[in-house]
């Protein structure tokens, strides 16, 4: 299992942070997911042993946090928020919307692998409802239109 | 990112700096930067403590406590090392402003976090950002970086002979994480699931060493409390609730956004006037008064002065801030549908009558919604809630229960109106099913 330099020197100095070991868990799955694009057997094994736990107890905490997956997902994943906020301001709209332009349902990937959808929870962007985050990025004050702008931009990323 | 938006009204402390470029550490010096940590340095933590409690400052994540009050608790000597841990998992629904502090005045929160140490006596600090804020995270590391390279943070710090760390942390989306025992369990790297209390974390904290944990704005309120002084800033606001608020104004509202508002503004006013009124001249039905999970608040109920005691007053809390507004064209069943949904999604499950109740809960309403209630399903839904309350380990199950027993309460004419396979009313193209969404 090898994880990129920048992965490995950020591991390296996060583990000078804490008393424990353990304490880097999360925030490393979460870096590791990044790269592999989910946590896959290996990733968990090489973390299990990087912070001296077995691979159930590693398991156990992945169950637990919504961002950490164990299944495969698009390059890009779009999380339409669809809570009170942005419901208001028709998130459950957009997230119909993007289900018809990407011919996924909640938690689908497209065939081609770019995109996968998903319904998620308040993402920190009430005041600019309705809003998506695709991987990191937000996408606030959303209309259908933009929805198409940003979808389109991802793809010319993806085909470039 | 995110767009500022400003009112007249404003009083800005904590949002004086937004957009002034102060996330680079020489703008933030020309800013009145890091003046307080040096101020705080040369004072008795005591004194701190009491400057801190003086300012009526209560905690703004939710809960409202006395800050100073919460320091005061830590034990003077310790066995174990004290920690300070700022609490950045800004998870609750209607909520968007620990975010803009972050983006805007990261070093506030850093000088926050080392005012608090002082004041307690640790020399470590913790700044946990909810894992979906990467950007955010970026910002705090480089300017903790730049902290360190100036001798604000580390050893010797600004050449005084005391040391203090100050570390960020992330998260990866976990509500129940924005809990403060929660919290501790994710950075040490578990499961977010609640601690039993006493202790409490002043007590036995993180790697069982006494612990300080305050909400991101409150940390950030600091430092202007330490230059202005506490009689300042407790004038701003009523008494026993001190300072600004950073609402965040959502909803059915002409112009959403951030607010730095002095605590006790009128909510009323608030809606109409900063937030802009309602658009296409749609009536009000409900205002969320301090985030999903307090009680809401009726048209009736809303000329209410917005503080703590005040809120509490009314029957609702201040919350974290986040003020959602209501417009007559929403069905209230389905709102509280939501609502559910949300907290039997980010239920932890330690404890039953949270994961059972928020579940039986989010399945009744979905079928009630559905067009499939009994008259029963109502006085059920009520009872339910009022059995999930002061029941559980942390307030996830209050915070469940609290919107719903309101809304049940003050809008039972509309689940009414769902009875006998009538479709909602406020449904376009009659009943929708909502598919249940399998964890």
């Amino acid at each position: 299992m090898k994880f990129s330099d920048e992965f490995e020197s950020r591991f390296a100095e996060m583990i000078k942070h804490y008393p424990t070991k353990r304490s880097l868990l999360v925030p490393t799955l979460l870096y590791a997911q990044d790269e592999v694009g989910y946590l896959s057997d290996d990733v968990i094994r090489e973390i299990a042993g990087r912070v001296d736990l077995s691979e159930l107890e590693v398991r156990n905490v992945i169950s637990y946090y919504s961002m950490l997956t164990t299944k495969p997902r698009g390059k890009y994943n779009v999380q339409v928020c669809t809570n009170i906020a942005c419901l208001l301001r028709g998130g459950e709209e957009i997230l119909d919307y993007c289900k018809m332009k990407l011919g996924v349902g909640n938690k689908g990937t497209t065939p081609d692998g770019l995109f996968s959808l998903e319904e998620v929870e308040c993402i920190g962007a009430c005041s600019w409802a309705p809003a998506v985050q695709v991987n990191y990025d937000f996408h606030e004050n959303l209309t259908k239109e933009k929805i198409d702008r940003v979808l389109k931009e991802y793809l010319e990323e993806a085909t470039q | 990112m995110a767009s500022l938006v400003s009112h007249p009204d404003e009083v800005k402390v904590v949002s004086k700096r937004f957009g002034l470029g102060a996330t680079e550490i020489d703008r933030y010096l020309q800013l009145d930067g890091y003046k307080a940590v040096q101020k705080a340095l040369a004072m008795e933590p005591d004194a701190i403590v009491n400057l801190v409690k003086d300012s009526g400052l209560r905690g703004r994540g939710g809960a409202g406590f006395n800050t100073g009050l919460k320091w005061s608790f830590v034990p003077k000597q310790a066995s174990k090392p004290k920690y300070i841990l700022c609490n950045g998992d800004e998870s609750e629904p209607g909520t968007c402003k620990d975010r803009l502090i972050f983006e805007h005045d990261p070093h506030a929160v850093i000088e926050g976090v080392v005012i608090a140490g002082l004041a307690v006596g640790a020399q470590v600090g913790y700044i946990y950002i909810r894992g979906e804020y990467r950007y955010i995270s970026l910002i705090m590391q480089k300017a903790i970086r730049d902290a360190y390279a100036k001798g604000f943070l580390g050893k010797n710090i600004f050449g005084t002979g005391r040391n203090f760390d100050v570390y960020w942390h992330g998260g990866a989306g976990a509500y129940e994480v924005g809990e403060e025992s929660a919290l501790m369990e994710s950075l040490e790297g578990k499961r977010g699931i609640p601690r039993i209390r006493p202790p409490f974390p002043a007590v036995v904290g993180l790697w069982g060493g006494p612990t300080v944990i305050n909400n991101a704005e409150t940390l950030a309120s600091v430092p202007h409390i330490i230059l202005g002084g506490s009689e300042w800033y407790a004038k701003i606001g009523p008494p026993k609730n001190g300072g600004t608020r950073l609402f965040c104004l959502s909803g059915h509202l002409n112009r959403p956004g951030v607010y730095e508002l002095p605590m006790g503004y009128n909510l009323k006013k608030m809606i109409y006037d900063v937030g802009g009124g309602i658009p296409n001249s749609r009536k009000l039905k409900a205002v969320v008064p301090g985030g999903s999970s307090t009680p809401v608040l009726t048209p009736e109920e809303i000329d209410v002065p917005m503080d703590f005691d005040s809120l509490m007053k009314a029957g609702s809390m201040l919350g974290s801030g986040g003020l959602v507004v209501v417009d007559d064209t929403t069905c209230m069943v389905k709102f509280a549908l939501r609502i559910m949904k949300f907290y039997q999604h980010e239920s932890c499950g330690w404890c039953i009558p949270c994961r059972e109740g928020t579940d039986w809960l989010k399945k009744t309403l979905i079928r009630f919604h559905s067009g499939g209630g009994v008259q029963k399903d109502i006085d059920n839904i009520l009872y339910l809630s009022q059995n999930m309350l002061g029941r559980t380990f942390c307030p996830l199950g209050d915070a469940a229960a609290m919107p719903t027993i309101s809304i049940v309460k003050k809008f039972r004419k509309e689940f009414e109106d769902h009875l006998d396979g009538r479709p909602c009313p406020f449904e376009k193209a009659g009943a929708v099913q909502q598919e249940p969404v399998m964890a």
